[in-house]
Order: structure tokens, then C-alpha cells, then sequence
């Protein structure tokens, strides 16, 4: 790729996505694309594929040279329309993000590998559905004959990645680009997912681009490292040199911004990030006093029906008999995958949902059973930051309005007073007073999310419940909305329940961590105990999935767990096997379930 | 597959109960002695009880609703208090006619809104596209009297090309066919345009075109079935709407279907006839919704699975 450059847009409205860039793939060589929203990066992919014609954008200018099976080199920049339909599958693919929504919902997974291998190869269709199950065996997926007459949406998200990995490389493509493939999975799918994608590289010996923000990811899998930014290559380099040696300030600051897991092995308590040309973080030494949330035996359970009468069928046990306490200045970081129970043990405390039993204490009073008075201390003192700032705000309220409601809703102010306080508010996150005018879509993401923290702090709680709160954002930015959360504590003593997929923050920002897996939590302890030494096999398989940004690490695991967390939903009557939480150190509690036979 | 139908026949038969006590109370809830009002200011004391036993208002109310399921059941529904013939021969003499109608209207309106809705969509904001969405807007806001009276008045008055009513033979299906369906083309048409072009931006689409997958596939194969989920549903309710009979319509081009009979049952109070057809068009109404259903779920794997 010589001098490439994407466009949007024309006249006044036009803007340039890349700007003039250059690029190399090798057949067998995994080149990583870094950067953050808004970099070009993907807009970048989708110029080799030319399907940034469809998505609105044109090539303006540049050659993308691409060296075919046949050997013959094409420039794709210039290719006609069909050319480029032909060359889409058999020499170039494309795995994209969202596993739930890139395969189409009303067609069977068998029939969506097999359409590419018809179009290509010119084979019938039970000779392409022949290849189709070859092909879901090759990406591991059990029982390759029964899936390929099932839809997508009865699949997990891991397996419907393997999906559209077995697509894209149903023609054995020359290259292959990946866009965030893993962005959407758990921590241990997502190293299942790297670990297949770099053997069948291997094995078809083909180009990857490989597109992420992710420099744990870039680490894991990437041969040459190329960094962009604002639509410009900042900086290109070997994965080794790229970590150990980078140039470009920009870099370096992405670098530091990663939080790289054990960094704080040595540090009991939670350390802001650094940040470039500022004091070095102190320690945060804010736990005071007893619990202000005290949780006992909760359990919330949703029944699932079926069949004519909408009969019983199973419940799901979203959250069996979890107890934890929180103390003012504490942040408890609650983890695990996705469908472990962990957003609805937050969601139950504040009675988004209904628990079915169990009993939560606020400051000392059982709010449990709600009336009136208990209703509203419950909704005052306990507040909400939500993983979406793009969803969670109401697009036809101006900020100022949204940060004020709590107020008004509690009468904790009246009249021009709830002004200067939303103003405060605003300032205290980091944005000024004149932000209270602004709609939600005028704002960034970071500044939304700043905008969600404001509000959940108007009713002046002593718990805020933040529910994959920086998991949307990019990782600089993530990186300051945590030193916020952190400075926040240390200010106002409040106490965080963390729910969070994301080790590496869990590290940064926890006093304590609870490791939650189907619905229980399995481990509960001060942070550097349990991420130093971890007694639940569930921990260790989830610590030992992270990536770690450091290139010379990579692969440390022999072979990963390719099994899937069973699920949640049961047959009536069957109970999960619930084991008592035992200490194993200091305030550190672990549930002894045999290795194996959790469930 | 089997269940998901049983449970909505299910779901169907308590709306249809529902339907019939409202119909059965109709009658009782007017106000003053109903057989009176129906018999007329001149009948004598027997007429009256004639009227009263035809309508089967005599004996405690739960007994003259078991009566009246029970005769509804065999298809008994009375007498028509104008013409002394049974309801159920007077709607069924008015049913066809409108089923045709209804059918023919229907059959244009929706290849020709579904086509004009993919064109739209696949040329959006281009020419083709405004042409088409200029049409549908007119389509909605044409009233549907003044269209029937200029298509007559240019096809039949001046060209003489087509008769002005009556239902004699395919010619004469065409003028009101075309008033009556016009207005579902131009809804069906702008709501499959809009469905198309969320459908286009969507991560599956995209997929589509990233392993080679020509146009054609990308629109008929992976655009337009998952565009036509919320469609089908349009379609079934414009249909049930217009199996009602349209009164203009039927007015208009004098087509002797349900629409009129309801024009005339109601200027001569005909409770007997009005009841029939009320429970007809919520039966109507709802067995297409149950189709509809169906089909949702013959389209959408999510829900037949589930």
C-alpha cells in the first residue's frame, strides 16, 4: 500500500480518514494496525476490501498492490467493482467485530460458510456443505454436522466467531484482515480465538492484518507493529522493538496508558495511572469504617418458559447466595465472563431486577423489603454508571438537565442552587460549566461517560455501582476516567462496586476482588492476594487468559482450555452445588469446589 | 413449530370470546327496549315480541348467551330485521365479492409496494428514489373517494374503456382494485424502503459483500428477508382492514360486497346484521393476525426456535 488515502463526504463536508499511507503485508506474516477511535484503522481495512464504497467513503488517492494466487499483481485501488467482488473471499477476507451481528440471523450457519464456497470454487451445494463442516472442524467446534443446520443466534459469541473465521477462510484467502476479532469475546474465548487464528495462519500460510487497540492483543500475535493515528502511520516497527524501544511520543503514551497485569504486585492498595509529565500517583488509602453495603445469601434466579401452556421449563441461576460487604472508600471489584451473575447482582442490589432471596443492608438499615421511605434512601445512596455513556443518556436532554434530576428528584436543592451545582458537578469530573448546555451527541465518549459520573454523583451517594463503566472507551481515555473514579474516592469517601471483565483495571483501581462464575462467587479476597495468588482453578484460568503486552511473554501457556463455561440455566429441581466460602488467608476466602466438579 | 401454533389458536379462541360477549351486550346496553326500537313506532304488542324472541332477548342473560354461542356456533345468526332473511345468507352472498376484492387489491398493492420499496432502498436518495417515494406520498394522501371518482371519470366516461361499477367480470375488478389497493402500496412501499435501508447498514450485509457475494445475492438473499420481517406484519394488518369492505370503495364503484351491507345495515338499525358483522370482521381480523404470526416465525428463525 503506497500513499494510501480514504475519504468521506464531498465539498465542504469532506473528510479525510487516512492520509497517505504506506503498508506492507508478507504472505505468513501477522502485521498489527494500533490505534484508537477515529485512527483509520478500519477504515484502512475496508479500502483493501473496497467496501468502504458501500460504507460511503473512496479511495482518493494511492496504489494498493496485491499480490494474487496466481501471481499476477493487481492494484486494487483501481480494480473495477466485479474484479473486486471475485477477489472478496478466495484471495481476501475479512473477520469482523461483532460476532452477534456481522452473521445473518435468518439463515443457517451451514448454508452462510457454503454460499462463499459455491461462489468461488464453482462446486455444488452438498460438496460446499461438505467443506462447510470441514471447515467448522478445523476452527474447533464440536459436533461440526449438528451445527451446520443451527442459526446464529443459537450459538455463543466465541462459537459464532469460529463461524465467521471458518468463512472467511473457506477459500484459503492470501490475506486475511481481522477487525477486533476478539474486541466482543472473554478474556479466556479471546485466547482460544488468537491461538486458532495464528495456527491456521501457519498452516494456509497466509498475510494477516490484524486491526486492534488492544496492545495486549498486538503483543500476543504480531510479527510488525504499525501505529496510526488521526488517519497517519505515527510510527512501524518489529512487536519486539515497538514494546521495548518506542519513538513516536504518541507511542509511548498509548504504551503507558495499557495497564499491564502484575505491575502492582508489590503495592497492596490501588495506585492511579500515571500520567505523562505529572506527579507520580500515590498509593489510595481511603477505606474507613464499617460497611455501608452489606449483602447476604442473594439470589435471583429468572424462570424460563416453553411450550404451549408457557410451561416451567428451567430457571437460569443468574446469582446464587452471594454475600459481600463494602466499607466507605472501598472499590470492590466484582469479575468474571459474561452470564457469570455479575451485572445482576448489581442490578438486583438496586432492584432492577427482583432477587428471589436474600437480605441487603444500606448504612446499617435492611432495605430488603421496599416502602416508601426505604425506597428512596436506597435509590439516593446507591447509584449507577452504566457500560454504554452512548445509550445511557438521553439524546433530547441537554447534560445539565440530566445531572440535575437526581437533584431535583431527591429535593436535595431548589431553585438557582441545583444550577451552581450541576456546574460544580461538572467541574469536579473534569468539565466545565458551560458543558451543562450541551446535548449528549456534541460530546466524546470519555466526556459522556464524565457526564454519567456527574449525575450518579448528584444525589450525593456513598456507593456507586459502575457496571463495565470504562470498557467502551479507548484506552487513554480509560485510563483518566479511572484516575477520575479514583480521585472522586479519595475526595468524597464513596465506595465503588466495580463489575468489570477487565483484569488489567481491576488491578489499578481494587482494594478487594471478587471472582464470580456461574451466578457464585468463588473467590473473594484483598486485590494482590487474589491476583497473586489465586486458589479457585476458575481464577487461574481466567488470570492466566490475559494477554500481556509484552511480545517476549507470548504463547506462555501451553495449551489453552478449549472448553465453553457451561451454562447458567438449569432444570427445575436441579440445584447448583454450592460450596461455603473458606478463608485461606488474611480476609481471603475461597469456595473449594473440586477442580473439575464445579458443575 | 406445532406448539407456537397451538398456543396462539389457543390465544385466538379467548379473543374470539371476548369479541362475542361484546357483540352479545351491544344489543342489551341500548338504551330503551331494543325489539321496540327494532320493530318500529307502529308495531303492535305481539310484533314487538316477535322482535324480542328473534333477537333473543328473553330469559336471564347468561342463558341468552349460551343460547346465542350456541347458535353462533351452528351459524345461525339471526334474521335480518330488513329483509327477513337469514344474516348468514345475506353476509355470505355479500362476502365474496369482497374477498376478491380485497384479494386482487391486495395482490398488486404488495409486489408492486414491496418492489418499489427494494428499488428505493437500493437507490436511495437517487432519482428513482424520489420518483418513488413522491408516488407513495400522493398514494397516502389521495382520499380514496376522489381517486375512484377520476379513474371512472377518465376510464370509464371518457375512454369507455372499463364500466363504472358492478362485478360482471375481471374488467370490472380493475378501477376498484386499483382505488382500493393504492393506498396499501404507498404504505407498503415507504415501510419496506425504510426496513431495506436499516437492513443495508447492518454488520451481516456488509459480511455478505466481504466474501464475494454478487449484488443481486446481497439484496434478495441477505438484505431482503431479514427487511421483510417487519413488513409481513404490515401486510397482514392493511389486509385485514380492507377484508372489512371498504365503504367508500364499495360506494363508489356500487360493488355489492360487505362495506355496503354495513352502510345499509346501520341507516336501517338491522342489529341482527350489524352484530354478524362485527364478529366476522374481528374473526377475520384475528386469524389473519395468527397467520401473520406465522409467518413471522417462518421468516424469523429466532422466534420459531425459541
Amino acid at each position: 500500500m503506497r500513499g494510501l488515502s480514504v475519504e468521506f463526504g464531498s465539498g465542504v463536508e469532506r473528510v479525510t480518514a487516512v492520509r497517505g499511507l504506506d503498508l506492507d503485508v508478507r504472505a505468513g506474516e501477522t502485521v498489527a494496525i494500533v490505534g484508537e477511535s477515529g485512527s483509520g484503522k478500519s477504515v484502512t481495512s475496508l479500502a483493501i476490501t473496497r467496501l468502504i464504497e458501500h460504507a460511503g467513503g473512496k479511495i482518493a488517492s494511492g496504489r494498493i498492490g496485491f499480490t494474487g494466487r496466481d501471481g499476477r499483481v493487481r492494484d486494487l485501488a483501481t480494480e473495477t467493482p466485479e474484479s473486486m467482488r471475485r477477489l472478496r473471499g478466495p484471495e481476501l477476507a475479512m473477520v469482523f467485530q461483532e460476532p452477534m451481528t456481522s452473521l445473518n440471523p435468518v439463515l443457517r450457519i451451514g448454508e452462510q460458510i457454503a454460499e462463499a464456497v459455491m461462489l468461488h470454487q464453482g462446486v455444488g451445494h452438498a460438496e460446499a456443505m461438505a467443506e462447510a463442516r470441514r471447515m467448522l472442524e478445523r476452527v474447533r467446534i464440536p459436533e461440526a454436522q449438528r451445527q451446520l443446520t443451527r442459526y446464529p443466534f443459537q450459538l455463543s459469541g466465541g462459537m459464532r466467531q469460529r463461524v465467521m473465521i471458518a468463512m472467511a477462510l473457506s477459500c484459503r484467502p492470501r490475506l486475511l484482515i481481522a477487525d477486533e476479532p476478539t474486541t466482543a469475546l472473554d478474556v479466556t474465548v479471546q485466547a482460544q480465538v488468537l491461538r486458532l487464528m495464528a495456527s491456521l495462519q501457519r498452516e494456509l500460510g497466509m498475510g494477516l492484518m490484524f486491526i486492534t487497540h488492544d496492545m495486549g492483543v498486538v503483543a500476543e500475535i504480531a510479527d510488525r507493529v504499525v501505529v496510526m493515528r488521526n488517519g497517519e502511520k505515527v510510527e512501524e516497527g518489529t512487536a519486539e522493538r515497538i514494546f521495548d524501544a518506542p519513538e513516536h511520543p504518541y507511542t509511548r503514551a498509548l504504551l503507558a496508558a495499557v495497564p499491564a497485569l502484575g505491575s502492582l504486585a508489590t503495592e497492596r492498595l490501588p495506585v492511579p495511572f500515571e500520567v505523562p509529565d505529572g506527579p507520580s500517583p500515590k498509593p489510595q488509602d481511603t477505606v474507613r469504617g464499617s460497611p455501608v453495603l452489606e449483602v447476604r445469601d442473594l439470589v435471583t434466579r429468572f424462570d424460563v418458559r416453553r411450550g404451549i401452556f408457557g410451561r416451567l421449563a428451567g430457571r437460569i441461576h443468574a446469582v446464587e447466595h452471594v454475600s459481600f460487604d463494602l466499607r466507605p472508600g472501598e472499590t470492590l471489584a466484582m469479575v468474571g465472563e459474561s452470564g457469570c451473575g455479575k451485572s445482576t447482582t448489581g442490578r438486583s442490589i438496586i432492584r432492577l431486577e427482583q432477587p428471589q432471596d436474600g437480605t441487603i443492608r444500606l448504612a446499617g438499615r435492611n432495605v430488603t423489603q421496599l416502602d416508601g421511605p426505604t425506597e428512596k434512601l436506597l435509590h439516593r445512596t446507591i447509584q449507577y454508571v452504566f457500560q454504554d455513556p452512548f445509550a445511557s443518556l438521553d439524546p433530547r436532554l441537554t447534560v445539565g438537565f440530566s445531572i440535575a434530576e437526581p437533584i431535583r428528584t431527591h429535593r436535595l436543592l431548589a431553585g438557582a442552587a441545583v444550577e451552581q451545582q450541576v456546574h460544580a458537578l461538572l467541574e469536579q469530573v473534569g468539565l466545565t460549566a458551560q458543558h451543562a448546555q450541551r446535548y449528549p451527541h456534541e460530546l466524546s465518549g470519555g466526556q459522556r461517560q464524565r457526564v454519567c459520573i456527574a449525575r450518579a454523583l448528584a444525589s450525593e451517594p456513598r456507593v456507586i455501582i459502575a457496571d463495565e463503566a470504562v470498557a467502551a472507551l479507548d484506552v487513554s481515555i480509560r485510563a483518566q476516567v479511572v484516575n477520575l473514579m479514583m480521585d472522586l474516592q479519595s475526595r468524597f469517601g464513596v465506595a465503588y462496586l466495580f463489575i468489570t471483565h477487565d483484569m488489567a483495571v481491576v488491578e489499578r483501581i481494587a482494594h478487594r476482588v471478587a471472582v464470580m462464575y456461574l451466578g457464585q462467587i468463588v473467590e473473594i479476597g484483598p486485590r494482590q492476594s487474589v491476583m497473586e495468588d489465586p486458589r479457585h482453578p476458575y481464577t487461574r484460568r481466567l488470570l492466566a487468559a490475559v494477554p500481556v503486552p509484552d511480545p517476549r511473554r507470548r504463547w506462555r501457556e501451553q495449551e489453552v482450555d478449549d472448553s465453553e463455561v457451561p451454562s447458567p440455566l438449569r432444570a427445575i429441581g436441579d440445584l447448583p452445588n454450592i460450596e461455603p466460602l473458606v478463608e485461606v488467608g488474611p480476609d481471603h476466602f475461597v469456595a473449594r469446589h473440586r477442580v473439575g466438579g464445579l458443575y | 413449530m406445532l406448539a407456537f401454533i397451538l398456543r396462539r389458536l389457543a390465544g385466538t379462541v379467548l379473543v374470539l370470546l371476548t369479541v362475542s360477549v361484546f357483540v352479545f351486550g351491544f344489543v342489551r346496553l341500548l338504551p330503551g327496549d331494543p325489539a321496540r326500537l327494532v320493530a318500529g313506532p307502529d308495531a303492535t304488542a305481539e310484533d314487538v315480541a316477535a322482535v324480542r324472541a328473534d333477537l333473543g332477548l328473553e330469559g336471564p342473560v347468561w342463558r341468552q348467551y349460551v343460547r346465542y354461542i350456541g347458535q353462533t356456533l351452528r351459524g345461525d345468526l339471526g334474521r335480518s330485521a330488513k329483509t327477513r332473511q337469514p344474516v348468514i345468507a345475506e353476509i355470505g352472498a355479500r362476502f365474496m365479492p369482497t374477498l376478491w376484492l380485497t384479494l386482487v387489491a391486495m395482490g398488486w398493492s404488495t409486489l408492486f409496494g414491496l418492489a418499489v420499496g427494494v428499488l428505493s432502498g437500493v437507490k436511495r436518495g437517487r432519482w428513482e428514489d424520489q420518483t418513488a417515494m413522491v408516488l407513495a406520498v400522493s398514494g397516502v394522501s389521495f382520499p380514496s373517494f376522489w381517486l375512484g371518482l377520476l379513474l371512472i371519470d377518465l376510464f370509464s366516461v371518457r375512454l369507455g374503456w372499463l364500466p363504472t361499477g358492478g362485478d360482471d367480470d375481471w374488467r370490472s375488478f380493475v378501477l376498484p382494485s386499483i382505488t382500493l389497493g393504492a393506498g396499501v402500496a404507498a404504505v407498503l412501499a415507504r415501510f419496506t424502503r425504510s426496513a431495506f435501508v436499516e437492513v443495508a447498514g447492518e454488520d451481516y450485509v456488509r459480511t455478505a459483500r466481504a466474501k464475494g457475494v454478487p449484488e443481486r445475492g446481497v439484496i434478495w438473499k441477505h438484505a431482503l428477508r431479514n427487511a421483510l420481517i417487519p413488513v409481513v406484519t404490515m401486510i397482514g394488518l392493511e389486509f385485514g382492514f380492507l377484508l372489512g369492505g371498504s365503504i367508500v370503495v364499495e360506494t363508489v364503484f356500487s360493488w355489492p360486497g360487505l362495506g355496503r351491507l354495513l352502510v345499509d345495515s346501520v341507516s336501517f338499525r338491522d342489529y341482527p346484521v350489524i352484530q354478524a358483522e362485527i364478529l366476522l370482521f374481528s374473526t377475520e381480523f384475528v386469524l389473519i393476525n395468527l397467520v401473520v404470526d406465522v409467518l413471522y416465525a417462518v421468516v424469523n428463525p429466532e422466534i420459531r426456535l425459541r
